[in-house]
């Protein structure tokens, strides 16, 4: 088969992380630098990088009841969960950014995976569209982050046994997606504007980024005794940051 | 047109595990070799530093270090009536991609197959009789044998320092190791890596049953070592971010910890990085492989002239390549004749889940490493007699949990709601107190008829190629197998003082969303014949004789264990009989 040069040129530049790769030789000495990839980037404060203010109330308010807050731990919404979707869906994952995109679509069975030209930020768009027309027309033209806890279960809970179907978008996979985004966010470093000090880590004891174990392989059934670090570090190593 | 370069001696096709061995051991014949890698270089203090390699999200969750498959990808369907549809984001399993391949991010488990894997179609018949398999069953025997190959999972090993406990010295059984292993000439270069509480447990609850537990062989080292080539590694500090990250000590066997060092400074070797082959060439005889065809990331074509071609880029992308080259017959399963895509297999893997009581059980799960672990093989292999249960082949099982990592391991009693205030607080209460193993039990894959892989009709790459189609389902004979394994490991993970025991069995259909391990094998087989295998006993083509495949596409059927010692073992049995006899005289080591 041959290959024409015009189509490739379209078609073959390649992203690692957003940075488009150059083929390079190596030969002679291996050539490293010290920190020269790509570290990764914290999600910066400030407003919503994809949702809108109404998206992101309903988004905070799925949060808490994915993780309720306790006395001991904040939920969802505090630990800071939808400022990390926001953020993920504003990135190359809410792009399906390296993914196969290529059509036929084709349903097909569940064991063959997902197949939608959609990528998860389109998803949400419309189902969070989607979810608010639901409430507004079953709950007395409320928005979902205005019902009582117990609505708002009963919604969700719903949406996961497809007892409650959305138009125009399926329901039970837009409740498997946020289930899965709350959760990675509340225990992903807090890095990416979710687990907000720490809070999930502390709440099951997880030392977070910590590299060396070697003093503790061998001490069995004990305590660790040492607060979590992120790889940003944490608050005692950084003077002047709270 | 593609733009002619200079020809080489040899040009390796994939700078993975075994591209990285064939071209120390070619450099080192004085030959000028050229390895072109489809991924990026790939650096400890670069890519993975301490400082940031221990990113769940970016590694584990959102594959980071793996090939995209907007680059290339399959498509999968269970059965041949069925319509395949590709894989547009991974699942079952992880194509490695960049330099230094799957062994940056493997765990490291370092296993050698039983003697009987080797000849096991002989094996199973003469001791079963070849009515008690399965009629659409194609297992073959390898053409090689355990104690041919012995010296060079020797070498492996010493390449790469691994750390265990040898079972069988020379045929003396020896207490703590694996007494089924075949005989070993020497011991493990490490001592085995110390074990962490529950996996202690679990040996001491092994034990207690009767088994002979072991710790998992692991190439994430026990203490400092010097290789044989005169590079450094540096001992495991149980990180627990291992398997899916890179390594930011030094202390996990990698091309780039014990080959790429002394590679790369050698004058006769150079990689290319970024480069996709996308074709081997053929003269006209269709008999000689006249070098490569690939294209960089910017777009450029290129042609590599070379007299010897190595094809090192994974089992798939080797069969995609063979396929797309034209070399050997695509397999036919109707007709059952055709080699190319012939004898697909993966592995056959379930999990057990253990809840102890938290007023008496701190695990620490973070405590790991990505081999840690002890593990019993009573039911792997033939080790067993499988007369009375109707079904033959068998797995290693054990305590190898290989992390804490919340995303990932937050496991919760059955029963409980998936979200809410009751799952919150079941996340609380078990994480410290449960046990997950990665792979508990790690089970083999044979072959049959129609697991196999071809083109696609309908789905095309990036350069518009046929997508490689996986035509896979498991059969009852894995899946009895696997019922049978899960309720004998549960047994011990309940022995070991658990409130309450969770079984995952295997169950069919194959399931592309879900990971089992990334040891896919076979599609290109070694073997004594060449209507039924792709490659002889020296990985050598049957057609195409200055053409050699490497790695786990020429396995004839997969063993209840992890690979890359295997294939490592026959890149350098391989590489001795090009050495040897090949570049004396060019042309097949084998007469078909
Ligand atoms: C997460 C994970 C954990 C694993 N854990 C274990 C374990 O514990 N024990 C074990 O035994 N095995 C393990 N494995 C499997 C192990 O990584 C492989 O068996 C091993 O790396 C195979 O070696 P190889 O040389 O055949 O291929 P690889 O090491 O994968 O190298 C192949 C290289 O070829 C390149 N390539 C592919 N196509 C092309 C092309 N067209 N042009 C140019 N280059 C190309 C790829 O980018 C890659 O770098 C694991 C794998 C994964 C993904
Ligand atoms: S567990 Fe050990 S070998 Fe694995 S990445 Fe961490 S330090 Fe390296």
């Amino acid at each position: 088969m041959r290959l024409h040069r015009r189509d490739l040129l379209a078609s073959t530049a390649v992203l690692f992380g957003g940075i488009t790769a150059h083929a390079s030789i190596v030969s002679g000495a291996l050539p490293w630098q010290p920190s020269a990839g790509t570290p990764p980037e914290p999600a910066r404060p400030g407003p919503w990088l994809f949702f809108t203010n109404e998206e992101a109330a309903a988004i905070e308010a799925i949060a808490d009841r994915i993780i309720p807050p306790d006395p001991q731990t904040p939920g969802g919404k505090d630990a800071g969960c939808a400022v990390f979707i926001d953020r993920q869906l504003a990135g190359p994952y809410g792009r399906q950014e390296g993914l196969y995109t290529a059509a036929p679509f084709h349903k097909g069975k569940k064991e063959q995976g997902p197949q939608s030209d959609a990528g998860p930020a389109e998803q949400y768009r419309k189902a969070l569209a989607a979810l608010d027309r639901y409430c507004r027309a079953n709950r007395n033209n409320r928005a979902f982050a205005d019902l009582s806890d117990a609505e708002k279960d009963d919604i969700l809970a719903g949406l996961e046994s497809s007892r409650i179907a959305l138009e125009g978008t399926n329901g039970k996979e837009f409740f498997e997606a946020i289930l899965k985004d709350v959760q990675q966010g509340f225990f992903a470093d807090p890095l990416y504007g979710g687990n907000r000090d720490m809070v999930a880590w502390k709440m099951i004891g997880y030392p977070g980024a910590r590299y060396d174990y070697r003093d503790w392989v061998s001490r069995h059934n004990e305590r660790f005794p040492l607060p979590p670090v992120s790889i940003m570090g944490r608050p005692g190593w950084m003077p002047g940051k709270a | 047109m593609a733009r002619k370069l200079p020809a080489k001696d040899a040009v390796i096709v994939g700078l993975g595990w075994t591209g990285s061995i064939l071209a120390h051991e070619l450099t080192e014949a004085g030959l000028e070799v050229v390895a072109i890698e489809r991924g990026p270089w790939r650096d400890t203090p670069t890519d993975f530093p301490p400082t940031s390699a221990q990113d769940e999200l970016r590694y584990r969750i959102r594959h980071e270090l793996f090939l995209r498959p907007s680059q290339t990808t399959f498509s999968f369907r269970n059965k041949m009536s069925e319509t395949a549809l590709p894989i547009r984001t991974w699942g079952a399993f992880m194509p490695p991609n960049g330099v230094g391949g799957g062994g940056v991010h493997w765990n490291a488990e370092t296993w050698r197959f039983l003697p009987s894997d080797f000849v096991l179609k002989t094996h199973l018949t003469e001791r079963y009789g070849a009515s008690f398999l399965p009629p659409d069953m194609t297992i073959q025997d390898w053409g090689v044998t355990y104690d041919e190959i012995e010296p060079y999972y020797d070498r492996f090993e010493y390449l790469c320092g691994t750390s265990g406990t040898a079972g069988n010295l020379r045929g003396q059984i020896h207490e703590g190791g694996n007494p089924f292993e075949g005989p070993r000439s020497r011991p493990y270069p490490t001592p085995a890596q110390a074990q962490p509480f529950s996996h202690t447990l679990f040996g001491k609850a092994a034990r207690e049953l009767g088994y002979k537990p072991f710790p998992q062989p692991s190439g994430n080292l026990s203490q400092a070592y010097l290789n044989p080539l005169g590079i450094r590694l540096g001992p495991c500090t149980y990180c627990g971010f291992c398997e899916w990250f890179g390594c930011g000590n030094y202390s996990k066997a990698s091309p780039q910890t014990t080959i790429l060092p002394v590679l790369v400074r050698k004058p006769n070797f150079l990689a290319r990085d970024n480069c996709e082959v996308t074709r081997i060439n053929l003269d006209s005889s269709g008999k000689r492989a006249t070098g490569v065809t690939y294209v960089d990331a910017g777009g450029e074509e290129w042609e590599q002239p070379g007299e010897l071609v190595i094809l090192s880029a994974y089992t798939i992308f080797n069969v995609q390549l063979l396929l797309l080259s034209g070399i050997g017959k695509p397999y036919d399963p109707v007709a059952g004749e055709g080699v190319i895509g012939r004898n697909f297999t993966h592995q056959t893997i379930s999990d057990v889940t253990g809840f102890f009581d938290a007023a008496k059980f701190i695990f620490n799960p973070f405590i790991a490493s990505g081999s840690i672990g002890m593990c019993i093989d009573e039911f792997n292999g033939d080790n067993f007699d499988h007369g009375p249960h109707g079904f033959v082949g068998g797995g290693y099982m054990g305590q190898v949990q290989t992390n804490g990592r919340p995303i990932e391991t937050t496991p919760v009693p059955p029963g409980t709601p998936r979200w809410g205030a009751a799952w919150k607080s079941a996340v609380r209460e078990n994480y410290l107190s449960a046990v997950k193993p990665g792979t508990g039990v790690h089970g083999s894959f044979y072959a049959y008829r129609d697991v196999y892989l071809d083109l696609d009709p309908t789905y095309k790459d990036r350069f518009g190629r046929p997508l490689v189609r996986m035509t896979i389902d498991f059969h009852d004979n894995e899946l009895k197998q696997n019922a049978f394994l899960t309720d004998r490991f549960a047994d011990i993970i309940q022995a070991m003082g658990a409130k309450q025991v969770m079984k995952e069995y295997r169950k069919g259909p194959y399931d592309i969303t879900k990971y089992q391990t990334t040891h896919l094998c076979g599609g290109a087989v070694m073997g004594t014949d060449p209507k039924t295998s792709a490659i002889n006993r020296y990985l050598q083509s049957w057609d195409v004789p200055n053409l050699f495949v490497m790695g786990a596409s020429g396995f004839p059927q997969n063993a209840g264990y992890n690979p890359t010692g295997t294939l490592a073992a026959l890149a350098f049995w391989s590489a001795e009989a090009i050495r040897s006899t090949y570049l004396k005289n060019p042309g097949p080591l084998v007469n078909a």
